[in-house]
């Protein structure tokens, strides 16, 4: 699924790199525990949290992901916000909550991660 | 498992990180780091990868464990050697910490998204070679060997 389908999908704004929207991907995980992430992401995965710190930007570098979207309209710092640019990873936000995107998400053909 | 051994032999190239305790801000800087020097390297992506989750956690347990200490990294004609050291407090019982879900992490660590106890299996997991040692009031010493 397109970055741009997804944004429009769960209506979410764009915070950083905006340049990279026309990229795809293929599933999505949903976790607020980056040691979970960093345990079970293995493909190029979309990463859906409620987190906004910087280990988050972190965990999707580690990772090569290529974007990260916040739910429950949660907005990071500033700094995190530029070393995401630096990264190339694009974040954005939305106002839903977590199970709700995921729902959005789903039945719109993305999927879930094998674990 | 494997003792803790520091092989010199083949050494191409050395990178040596220190990592402060409770330095959360730079937390993970160490990791990008080493990345971003083996990918100059043309280290293959997903090596690249399993790589940078093994410095990555063990960088986070540097900074939400322990006293301080140092990440060293040794590159080899066939293979990444990554050599973790801290100077306490060294863990009670190592085969506990190992299992998934075992944590003492504060709640600040948790904030930041760690401390589900799955930092070190996942270090052993992504790693072809794993080695800890550990003593009280001494420190913990971690060895990760990823093979080309
Ligand atoms: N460098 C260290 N120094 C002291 N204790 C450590 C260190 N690394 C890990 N530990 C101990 O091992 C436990 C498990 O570590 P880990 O699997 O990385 O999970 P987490 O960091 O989420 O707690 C930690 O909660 C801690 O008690
Ligand atoms: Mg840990």
């Amino acid at each position: 699924m397109h970055l741009k389908n997804i944004k429009e999908i769960v209506n979410a704004e764009v915070l950083a790199y905006e340049e990279g929207l026309d990229m795809e991907i293929l599933t999505a995980f949903g976790s607020d525990l980056m040691s979970d992430v960093l345990a079970y992401v293995e493909e190029d995965t979309l990463l859906i949290t409620g987190l906004t710190n910087q280990q988050v930007i972190r965990t999707a570098e580690m990772l090569d992901l290529k974007a990260i979207l916040f739910v429950r309209g949660k907005i990071p710092a500033e700094d995190v916000l530029t070393l995401a640019r630096e990264k190339r990873i694009i974040l954005m936000s939305t106002k839903e909550s977590l199970f709700t995107v995921s729902g959005m998400l789903y039945t719109n053909g993305l999927k879930g991660i094998s674990i | 498992m494997q003792s803790y051994y520091k092989d010199e032999n083949n050494v191409a190239m050395k990178l040596h990180f220190d990592v402060i305790k409770d330095d959360f801000s730079r937390a993970g800087e160490a990791s990008s780091k080493i990345k971003n020097t083996l990918r100059q390297l043309a280290i293959d992506a997903n090596l690249l990868r399993r790589i940078a989750i093994a410095t990555y956690e063990a960088e986070i347990n540097l900074v939400i464990h322990s006293f301080g200490g140092t990440i060293e990294v040794y590159i080899k004609p066939d293979c990444v050697e990554i050599y973790v050291e801290d100077c306490g407090p060294g863990i009670e019982n190592v085969e506990r910490a190992m299992t998934k879900g075992f944590s003492t992490a504060t709640s600040i660590a948790r904030e930041m998204g760690f401390g589900a106890g799955m930092g070190l299996p996942n270090m052993e997991k992504v790693s072809d070679e794993f080695a800890i040692e550990s003593q009280l009031d001494i420190g913990t010493q971690i060895k990760m060997v990823v093979k080309y």
